[in-house]
């Protein structure tokens, strides 16, 4: 066992899926020698090279349109966006061609391309630096996106992405970077949970709350700060797909559904989840699924984030509103 | 792969020697009297004064971040005093300097890095747009605003020009790229103002440019050249003249102002991690203040006394720009929902009133 953080996870992860296999590449700003902003490929320009670990030009759509074109030759790039923000710019390559090549190509051509992104707030940045864009890769049909909560899922889940033949949106909370665990890296990758399953991370009986990523702590600790009620926890882990198998069974369970993400409310993943839910637990249901997210603005300057994130007290609010029914 | 560039060395535009020496330029007649020459000084001390007192803000735990301008001043303050009134500028997001010659106050900028505003100046008051972080996107920004000067017709010796201000990273950005076509097929009115200052965080100039940055230009149509960055007078003078070219409607010019980047590329920022330190040594030694300081000093042109009152304004702006920060008010709760729209938007509106119970709730309860 080796206590990491999650960004050493990664960072382990992306180390092993490199000696794995000698097609994956690591692609981005700052990713080499600097071992990119947050360090996450911190060592492996030096051990593997400057071939297998590029530095690219300051371009993000270039970034995604040439791993695109490298994909096609038989690699398996892992591009870094370096901010959530910055994945806009490469907004075309993604969706027009990244997300559709295979169906473009009638099954032809297999885009294994892992786009790493560190998102979210709570660090205090300036503008661009705090976005939680996943609902515009829900949105959009050929992507498969998945966000981790703890460096045992990150060491497994980008070696399982990178191995995916389908193009992996991998959502790292960069405010939660430093957060330990111990992790079994000498495990094999077959005997991981699957990257798209969810993850029942507290049991409880009386209201499920559903998280991912950088919410699924603070869940937890809602969880753990409402002393009278059971709830359980349940990390989303993959956003799409969602396993909702494992979420009815909760919610038939407990009879109530909360849903807490740092991404705007208008057209959030809790938007979606919730009327699926409502169509396959409806009888089983005491209260409306309750959301808690993003107010519907821009993410605001760094002095007002306490506000807009959904923090322990509005999720605990969210679950009072379900107890309320 | 080989990793070897295609080496050239073009030409230099240099009025001012690192030693202090007049040179001048034949291209470039600078008429400059000693009274300005002492206010560009005045100028490149106060707004590295500003800058240093940022920095050391945000090490204190007063600003969040601060991207540092330490050895562009002379880049930005002659590109900036070679502006007129009525031309517009739209920076990226370390033209403090460019600011500076714009009026825009110091707690202004500061506030962004405080996280108090997202900006929050008037772009029309200065003629000076907002800080732009997304790499390049505020060159089509400039293009655009130049475009519109021509529809006016604010073209002549009495036209409108556009400035835009980038770095050597983003040139390798298709924004930029597509603004020089834009600015070329339209003659627009705007200067390409690129700051080469050889590192993108932590990327050096070869891994976006095999060719010398002010070349791309001709390649697009339109002329291309390279200043020393660090001589505030050949800036000035290239930059007054290719803003003259774009206003007489004689369409765009890239500017690439040859300099360095002496500090981090921000306080997040460690380059020891990247770059050696006998390249910043190589780089003090043509310090853009430096030369001014020795041009006025080996000519007669100021006395100790000059130096003496321009430190004493240096150590008062200090003063102003540490008690400007801290005193910057912190914005309320239901900010969050302001200035989203121009008209109302329901989606909000009851957003802003579940959020304003919500907190009351705390208030009733006294605990938050």
């Amino acid at each position: 066992m080796t206590n990491l953080t999650i960004g050493k996870a990664i960072n382990a992860g992306l180390r092993a899926a490199m000696e794995h296999d000698p097609k994956v590449l690591v692609m981005g700003e700052d990713v080499g020698r600097l071992g990119g902003v947050f360090r996450v490929t911190d060592g492996l320009h030096k051990d593997f090279g400057a071939d297998r670990v590029i530095d690219t030009p300051l371009a993000e759509s270039g970034i995604v349109g040439t791993a695109i074109g490298m994909a096609m030759r038989g690699y398996r790039p892992v591009v870094e966006i370096q901010f959530d923000g910055f994945f806009f710019p490469a907004a075309n390559q993604t969706f027009t061609q990244l997300a559709k090549m295979r169906r473009r190509s009638a099954g032809t051509l297999s885009m294994p391309v892992v786009m790493r992104i560190p998102y979210g707030g709570g660090i205090g940045a300036v503008e661009h630096h705090s976005e939680s864009p996943e609902s515009y890769f829900l949105h959009t049909a050929g992507l498969r996106v998945i966000s981790v909560a703890n460096a045992v899922d990150a060491y497994w889940m980008i070696q399982q992405a990178i191995r995916s033949e389908d193009p992996v949106i991998f959502l790292e909370p960069k405010r939660r970077y430093y957060e330990k665990a111990e992790v079994d890296t000498e495990a094999s990758i077959a005997e991981a949970t699957p990257m798209g399953a969810a993850r029942v991370a507290r049991p409880g009986t009386d209201a499920t709350l559903l998280a991912y990523g950088p919410m699924v702590k603070t869940a937890l600790q809602a969880a753990e700060a409402d002393t009278d009620h059971s709830i359980e926890v349940i990390d989303l882990r993959s956003l799409s797909p969602v396993d909702y198998p494992t979420i009815v069974e909760s919610v038939k369970k407990t009879g109530r559904l909360v849903v807490a993400h740092e991404a705007t409310l208008t057209g959030g993943p809790g938007a979606e989840i919730a009327a699926r839910i409502t169509e396959e637990c409806f009888y089983h249901l005491e209260s409306p699924v309750i959301r808690v997210a993003a107010f519907d603005t821009p993410y605001p300057q760094s002095r007002l984030e306490e506000y807009y994130l959904p923090d322990l007290d509005r999720v605990l609010d969210g679950v009072d509103r379900a107890f309320a029914y | 792969m080989s990793d070897t560039t295609v080496h050239e060395e073009p030409e230099l535009i240099q009025l001012l020697t690192p030693e202090g020496e007049l040179t001048g330029h034949p291209d470039y007649p600078l008429e400059i009297t000693a009274d300005e020459i002492r206010d560009l000084y005045r100028d490149l001390v106060l707004v590295r004064r500003f800058d240093s007192e940022a920095v050391s803000l945000q090490r204190q735990g007063e600003l969040g971040l601060w991207a540092s301008l330490l050895g562009q001043e002379a880049a930005q303050i002659g590109s900036g005093r070679a502006l007129r009134g009525t031309d517009m500028a739209f920076p990226s997001y370390r033209e403090h300097g460019v600011a500076w010659c714009r009026g825009v106050e110091p707690k202004e900028l500061l506030g962004m890095f405080r996280g108090v505003t997202n900006g929050g100046w008037d772009p029309h008051e200065h003629g000076f747009h907002l800080y732009t972080i997304v790499i390049g996107s505020q060159a089509l920004h400039a293009t655009g605003y130049a475009m519109g000067v021509q529809r006016d017709g604010a073209v002549g010796e009495d036209g409108t020009a556009v400035i835009t201000y980038f770095g050597d990273g983003a040139t390798s950005q298709g924004d930029t790229n597509e603004a020089f076509n834009f600015a070329s097929v339209n003659n627009a009115p705007v200067v390409f103002f690129c700051q080469n200052n050889q590192w993108a965080i932590s990327e050096p100039l070869e891994r976006q440019a095999r060719v010398p940055i002010y070349k791309r230009a001709s390649g697009f149509g339109f002329p291309g050249l390279r200043v020393d960055g660090n001589d505030v007078l050949a800036v000035l003078a290239v930059t007054r003249a290719a803003l003259d070219n774009a206003r007489e409607g004689n369409g765009p010019t890239l500017v690439e102002a040859f300099t360095y980047r002496m500090g981090a590329h921000t306080t997040n920022d460690d380059p020891s991690r990247y770059r050696n330190a006998a390249e910043l040594e190589e780089w003090k030694a043509k310090d853009p203040i430096l030369r001014v300081r020795r041009h006025l000093e080996n000519n007669g042109l100021a006395d100790e006394g000059f130096f003496a009152s321009v430190d004493a304004e240096a150590d008062a702006l200090g003063e102003k720009v540490r008690t400007q920060c801290r005193n910057l008010p912190d914005p309320g709760p239901l900010d969050i929902f302001h200035e989203v729209y121009a008209e109302p938007n329901v989606h909000i509106d009851r957003q802003r009133a579940e959020y304003a119970e919500y907190l009351a709730s705390f208030e009733a309860e006294g605990v938050r």
